[in-house]
């Protein structure tokens, strides 16, 4: 437990989400939690990973200390392979040249649907959140790893509104309503790394975070969550991942 | 409400349009009178970068009303139109000041009373909008939006089965606005423009307009763009106007010529977001309405942060 104090919340988030990209991937990134998780894998377990950016950017390499304030700001294009047009990089989704999508989220549900566009009725908002950017796309062609802070408020049993589709209510609905390839992969959490029923489809916690009990996480879930024997504990963060991910993001950005 | 615009309607728009190879270059205010009330206008660039703000400025204190405003994702931009009631509509498929932020409150405040409406698009399914508009096509086919509540809301988009596979797809409706503005770095007084770094949606956008206007960090001339045709992103003939500006993107940044002006942009994130409608009165009054001129707004901006985000521009080119 000393350790816990020793990192924040979302170094937590950052370093379990880049532990689950594999060297060789193709990783379409959302700016914040996600990119800073590819940069940190690039600089560990991923030398050979590809980042891109919907801002149009195709393998990009950011620097420490200059991480961009959007995923559409020149920064993203540092020594970068290619740039080219919003559309077209997105319709590399399309085509299925890419294996993970990672993106953080205001709301998801039991399915792994995300909501980043209303709280409340869409009619009559009690908020108008910012919307989906290309988290709609991002997530309806490819396998996605969400990376969000644990709250009950987060984790709902049914989002407001489909935002980013995950595996809508379960089971085929995600085929039949036109969407045959890719869905929800990963749920990275700073409490527990969740994964989805094969049949059902419904989000299940695969481990627990350093420290954290099952309790804990089920109060803090908006729907029940089954844990069985096989729900583990993931390996807290190192020195190492702690330190590398520090001096990317040294004015605390993102990860305070 | 019906957005494609007829066939016969295009192609008789751009068979008017003077499309010689003339010079075009306008002030700032005169380019602001090629946009008219109500008109649909397609802002280049996304979220903070290469932002025609110059253009969306002039349009403010030209007193334009009833625009209806479509880009990829937009910024502090979108804020100002609403906030001015230069704008009812806005179509986009992110609207905040940017992720650093959290959510504007001025979009919320707009978007949440109905007092405009903030019309959202996936990121894909608005550039295929200005592609389809580019192609001279209504429609293009996506697979994305499909299952989604963003798609509920969007009933201009229509599902239909692929008549060679059966599949499920979803067309979008081509978006032909009536004028786009656009900023980049370098054009010649014709309108051939040249782009660095990022091109965004704009090429689309050019293409798919019935006028654009141009604002420039420098005009070059013909002899420039020509030996480096391969640069050259928007061919004239689809330009109206062409205004040089320098820092025209500012507060937002312009591709290996300055970075957002930080300190600015947080001065006015703060002051919008702890009251949506006095700040942004207030915003206006200093910032949009005050200056007698662009220059004049740069210099409330600051030579300092204009110094610093123009270092910080340059700096892509130092690795």
């Amino acid at each position: 437990m000393t350790l816990k104090s020793a990192y924040t919340a979302r170094e937590l988030l950052a370093i379990l989400s880049a532990r689950q990209l594999k060297d060789g991937q193709v990783v379409f990134a959302g700016v914040g939690i996600p990119l800073l998780a590819a940069t940190l894998a690039q600089r560990l377990h991923c030398p050979g990973l590809t980042i891109l950016f919907e801002g149009g950017v195709i393998g990009a390499l950011i620097e420490p200390g200059k991480l961009p304030p959007s995923t559409n700001d020149q920064r993203c294009t540092q020594r970068a392979n290619m740039v080219l047009s919003s559309a077209d990089v997105l319709l590399l989704l399309q085509r299925g040249y890419i294996d993970v999508g990672f993106m953080g989220g205001a709301q998801i549900d039991q399915y792994g649907n995300l909501n980043s566009s209303f709280i409340g009725d869409p009619k009559k908002p009690t908020t108008r959140l910012p919307g989906t950017g290309g988290g709609n796309d991002i997530s309806s062609l490819t396998n996605m790893i969400v990376a969000m802070q644990h709250e009950k408020r987060r984790f709902v049993e049914q989002v407001d509104f489909i935002t980013s589709p995950g595996w809508l209510r379960g089971r085929d609905t995600r085929r039949e309503s036109g969407l045959p390839a890719g869905g929800m992969f990963r749920v990275v959490t700073d409490l527990a790394v969740f994964g989805f029923d094969e049949e059902t489809r419904r989000m299940k916690p695969l481990a627990l975070n350093p420290g954290v009990t099952r309790e804990q996480v089920q109060d803090n879930t908006g729907f029940k969550l089954e844990f069985t024997h096989d729900t583990g504990v993931t390996e807290p963060p190192t020195e190492h991942e702690l330190s590398l991910l520090r001096t990317l993001d040294p004015e605390r950005l993102f990860i305070a | 409400m019906s957005e494609v615009i007829p066939y016969s309607k295009l192609r008789k728009d751009i068979a008017q349009r003077d499309r010689s190879l003339r010079e075009k270059v306008v002030s700032l205010e005169e380019a602001a009178s090629f946009v008219h009330d109500g008109d649909s206008v397609g802002v280049g660039g996304s979220t903070m970068s290469r932002t025609p703000m110059g253009l969306i400025w002039a349009l403010i204190r030209a007193k334009r009303k009833k625009l209806s405003v479509s880009r990829c994702i937009v910024s502090s931009d979108g804020d100002l139109l609403f906030g001015s009631g230069a704008c009812e509509r806005i179509t986009t498929s992110w609207f905040s000041q940017g992720i650093l932020w959290g959510v504007s409150k001025v979009m919320r405040h707009y978007a949440e009373t109905g007092k405009a409406r903030y019309d959202e698009w996936s990121h894909m399914a608005l550039g295929m909008r200005f592609r389809a508009g580019a192609m001279g096509i209504p429609f293009m086919p996506i697979r994305s939006m499909l299952g989604s509540d963003v798609l509920q809301l969007r009933p201009e988009a229509k599902e239909m089965d692929c008549p060679f596979t059966g599949e499920k797809l979803l067309l979008v409706p081509a978006l032909n606005p009536d004028v786009a503005l656009i900023h980049v770095q370098r054009c010649d007084p014709y309108g051939n423009a040249q782009i660095d770094g990022l091109q965004f949606m704009d090429m689309d956008l050019a293409m798919a307009a019935n006028k654009v206007i141009l604002t420039t960090e420098r005009i070059i001339t013909n002899d420039q763009i020509r030996r480096a045709p391969d640069q050259t992103k928007i061919p004239f003939f689809t330009v109206d106007a062409v205004v040089e500006l320098p820092f025209g993107c500012a507060p937002h940044e312009c591709y290996g010529v300055y970075e957002p002006m930080m300190r600015h942009m947080q001065y006015y994130v703060d002051l919008v977001n702890k009251d949506p409608v006095k700040g942004m009165q207030e915003y206006l009054e200093r910032f949009v309405y005050g200056p007698k001129s662009w220059t004049e707004f740069l210099d409330l901006i600051g030579l300092d942060d204009l110094l610093v985000a123009a270092r910080a521009g340059k700096s892509i080119y130092d690795t």
